[in-house]
């Protein structure tokens, strides 16, 4: 157990290095020059090499880069060039708000796609279980920003129920911020509980067609008591998989979502700092979202063996 | 046995949904607010910060020019200058000393008093520390006298006709002698409004100000609220989140706001929509094939079909709302036969050339009717949309690698800057260079009619084509009164804003 551990916190670490190199890489070679983004339609050669020399542009890569990762490493991303402003703030802020989104979505996702996948499992022959399986498979099919607009349209400009957008911290007010938080949740969750339904449901299934199930049946069990004795915790497996790799898709999905609702989160900050040739907050941004995946993964990785005695065992 | 275990799973989902609504319920306290004393206006154009001697663009001075800071001079809606913190001014004979009589009792936002050397200190700035390329708007000064608290002298090198007017614009901002610490968060100034919150990214919260030297403000909080996404706004529109929409980019939706709820308001800007053509090398190099496009190009149709009809055909790199307008829409008719004959007669016909388009929405909806009616007369587009501003500044603007582009040229009175040497349309400025001299130093009716004849002079050339002026379109709540319709200077104007 310990071993399995360390060996996934050592892939974390390497593949966190190796990410800080293309990410470095990629920022060099993207077309689009600061400066001259600066200094707009007005400016002289003069000036653009002026202010290219202030941002430290013109010095070699390699101690550009070295110059950044330690700074990273002392929790201080720099300053950036367009803003003016400290950027570790900047993306601190903008963390928790995507963080609270994706967290709330995911915990929805789940809230909705758990009851409701095992249901359409153990329903699977009758049209409950049939219309939930369409159902899931519709909403795969809807993207997330589709699913928001349509939300804006029926409950903020027909119904009135919620605000079509913004953002307030739950410090400035709780009920402001909860009534905001709903459509976007709302829209990031739908697709990902659609989705989880299904894994949900034919991990069931499988479950449902295993000795033991059946054995338990045979003591007298009835279906459903026998699944939630022994069954779900067989199933968790392939659903945390899951549920951890929709969580960093909503991470990064969230930029859309961010865009339609007008949210302060990560994605907001990404996009506007791209557009600007903001390139030290594109640098942070990006491996702080690197950071969060591979987090994310390695968290998935240790639950395994928290869950499942034969893994654990295993290694 | 069946039925039961179906009526609890179901009592469970229901119990579930039944939860959550409740957590969203009792939180509807967004509604009605105490609307008479303030208002939220939707901006595109974001601040990175709160820097304009730094950071060009048009969304810093839009929201600080005129609302936080104030110059000697302002312009107002038609155009006329008018004094600003200067009470009046005289000009010497030689037109090239001014004279400022500033107001007294003004303060700024820290509680300072403006005094001659706070105007002396932010016009120097100007020269020595400003980082915006506009500062070159300063340039014509040669020295700055303060005879006394509230008197400002100031010399020209020469008699400027551009530079009082230039004064009106973000250049003439005058800044506290200590106020200068930090522009980028902190922005100190002597207009009717301050700074309450600055949410980078998101909005701008003015406060009107108790001691402000001029009449206060009808509404005492305004708002600033970032959309980057034009259907966003218009629907916090829709539902009552925000009051006024201050300037459309997604014209196709002002169809939705034709009720008695809403009023439209299509006013001027000083954007000319430019179809630039690379005069310097490549296809259009000759003047012929620049002939064609004009003679191709159906102005009316294309803003009909770009924009649904909001702006004017201008036909020249003039606005109405400046001195020296002259309308030159007929300088060149829509002509597809002449235009066919020109192709020909310039040997290009079938050719093909690149035409870069940033990637906004006007630019990429003029890009494909323009290609059309290009298409039409023989002549190929290869179109290549570049991000804007990062990309299409690289390749376009500054490397010069492209036949054709389309842009919106949105800063007052640049006739001479986009149309000189070394800007990225490579115009053969010689010919214009000498009547712009002569016109700036010379008598104002000198003045308005050297730059008639320039703006002549470049339309007849065929230097690029004018589509139209991109229109300033604004949609508001039908009670909201004193909107600036005209969109004059760079900034939007919010001290006359009111409830009705």
């Amino acid at each position: 157990m310990i071993t399995y551990v360390a060996n996934r916190a050592i892939q974390f670490v390497l593949a966190l290095i190796v990410a800080s190199v293309v990410v470095f890489a990629l920022m060099s070679i993207l077309p689009g020059n600061a400066a001259q983004v600066a200094l707009g339609t007005n400016a002289t050669p003069d000036a653009v090499a002026a202010l290219e020399a202030r941002y430290g542009l013109d010095q070699p890569p390699l101690i550009r880069y070295f110059n950044w990762v330690v700074g990273m490493l002392s929790g201080d991303f720099g300053t950036s060039y367009v803003t003016g402003a400290a950027i570790t703030p900047v993306i601190v802020g903008s963390v928790q708000v995507t963080a609270i989104l994706v967290i709330a979505a995911i915990i929805l996702a789940i809230v909705i796609a758990v009851p409701l996948g095992t249901f359409a499992a153990l329903e699977q022959r009758n049209w409950i279980g049939v219309t939930i399986s369409a159902l899931s498979q519709i909403g795969i099919a809807v993207p997330n920003f589709l699913a928001a607009i349509i939300l804006v349209i029926i409950f903020s400009l027909t119904l009135g129920w919620f605000p079509s957008q913004g953002w307030m911290a739950p410090v400035e007010g709780l009920g402001g911020f909860l009534i905001r938080l709903v459509l976007p949740v709302v829209s990031l969750a739908l697709v990902q509980a659609a989705i989880l339904t299904r894994y949900v449901r034919s991990a069931v299934l499988d479950v449902m067609r295993e000795d033991y199930i059946r054995t338990a049946r045979a003591k007298g069990l009835t279906r459903t008591k026998a699944l939630f004795v022994h069954g779900l915790r067989n199933a968790a497996i392939p659903v945390i998989t899951v549920a951890g790799v929709q969580l960093a898709t909503l991470l990064v999905g969230a930029v859309i979502i961010e865009q339609i609702f007008v949210i302060p989160g990560i994605g907001s900050e990404l996009v506007r700092a791209v557009a600007n040739r903001d390139l030290v907050t594109v640098q942070g941004i990006v491996m702080v979202l690197v950071f969060l995946v591979l987090i994310i993964n390695l968290i998935v990785d240790v639950l395994y063996p928290i869950v499942d005695p034969r893994i654990r065992n295993a290694s | 046995m069946k039925t039961p275990r179906v009526s609890s799973w179901m009592a469970a989902v229901v119990a579930s949904s039944l939860f959550l609504a409740g957590c969203s319920a009792g939180a509807s306290d967004s509604g009605e607010q105490a609307k008479k004393d303030s208002m939220t206006i939707a901006f595109t154009a974001e601040p990175v910060n709160l820097d304009f001697t730094s950071t060009s663009g048009i969304a810093i001075p839009e929201a600080l020019m005129e609302n936080v800071y104030e110059s000697l001079v302002r312009v107002d809606g038609e155009g006329e200058i008018q004094p600003g913190l200067a009470e009046d001014w005289d000009v010497s004979e030689d037109r090239k000393t001014y004279t400022f009589n500033l107001r007294k009792g003004v303060k700024f936002s820290n509680g300072a008093d403006l005094t001659s050397e706070d105007v002396k200190f932010s016009y120097e700035r100007v020269q020595n520390d400003w980082k915006n390329a506009l500062k070159s708007k300063m340039d014509v000064v040669d020295s700055i006298e303060t005879p006394d608290d509230l008197t400002v002298k100031i010399s020209l090198k020469k008699p400027s006709n551009t530079w009082l007017f230039n004064m009106t614009s973000l250049v003439g901002a005058v800044f506290d002698t200590e106020g200068t610490d930090d522009l980028a968060n902190e922005a100190i100034g002597t207009g009717p409004f301050a700074i309450e919150k600055f949410s980078r990214g998101q909005s701008i919260d003015f406060a009107a100000r108790d001691d402000y030297w001029g009449e206060k403000p009808a509404v005492s909080k305004v708002q600033f609220k970032y959309f980057k996404d034009a259907v966003s706004a218009s629907n916090a529109l829709k539902s009552g989140e925000i009051d006024v929409v201050s300037n459309l980019q997604a014209p196709e939706l002002a169809g939705e706001f034709q009720s008695s709820d809403y009023q439209i308001i299509s006013g001027t800007t000083n954007g000319e929509v430019v179809l630039s053509m690379n005069n310097a090398k490549g296809i259009f190099k000759d003047k012929k094939a620049r002939e064609a496009v004009m003679h191709a190009i159906d102005r009316k149709a294309v803003l009909d079909t770009a924009w649904a009809g909001y702006g004017e055909l201008i036909g020249s790199m003039v606005p109405p709302t400046d001195p020296y307008y002259e309308d030159l829409t007929k300088v060149w008719d829509y002509d597809p036969a002449k235009a066919k004959d020109l192709v020909r007669a310039a040997g290009i016909e079938g050719e093909t050339f690149a035409f870069t388009v940033p990637n906004l929405p006007y630019a990429k909806a003029i890009s494909e009717i323009v290609s059309a009616q290009l298409a039409e007369v023989g002549l190929k587009a290869d179109i290549e949309t570049q991000e804007f501003p990062a990309v299409w500044l690289d390749k376009t603007f500054t490397e010069h690698k492209f036949d054709m582009s389309v842009i919106n040229h949105a800063e007052p009175r640049d006739i001479l800057t986009v149309f000189s040497n070394d800007y990225y349309i490579g115009y053969d400025d010689s010919k214009i260079k000498k009547i712009a001299e002569k016109a700036d130093t010379g008598t104002e009716e000198e003045y308005v009619s050297g730059m008639k004849e320039i703006a002549k002079t470049i339309t007849e050339d065929a230097a690029s084509d004018f589509l139209f002026l991109f229109p300033n379109l604004v949609i508001a709540k039908s009670d909201v009164a004193g909107i600036p319709a005209n969109r004059v200077s760079d900034s939007f104007r919010i001290a006359d804003l009111s409830w009705n």
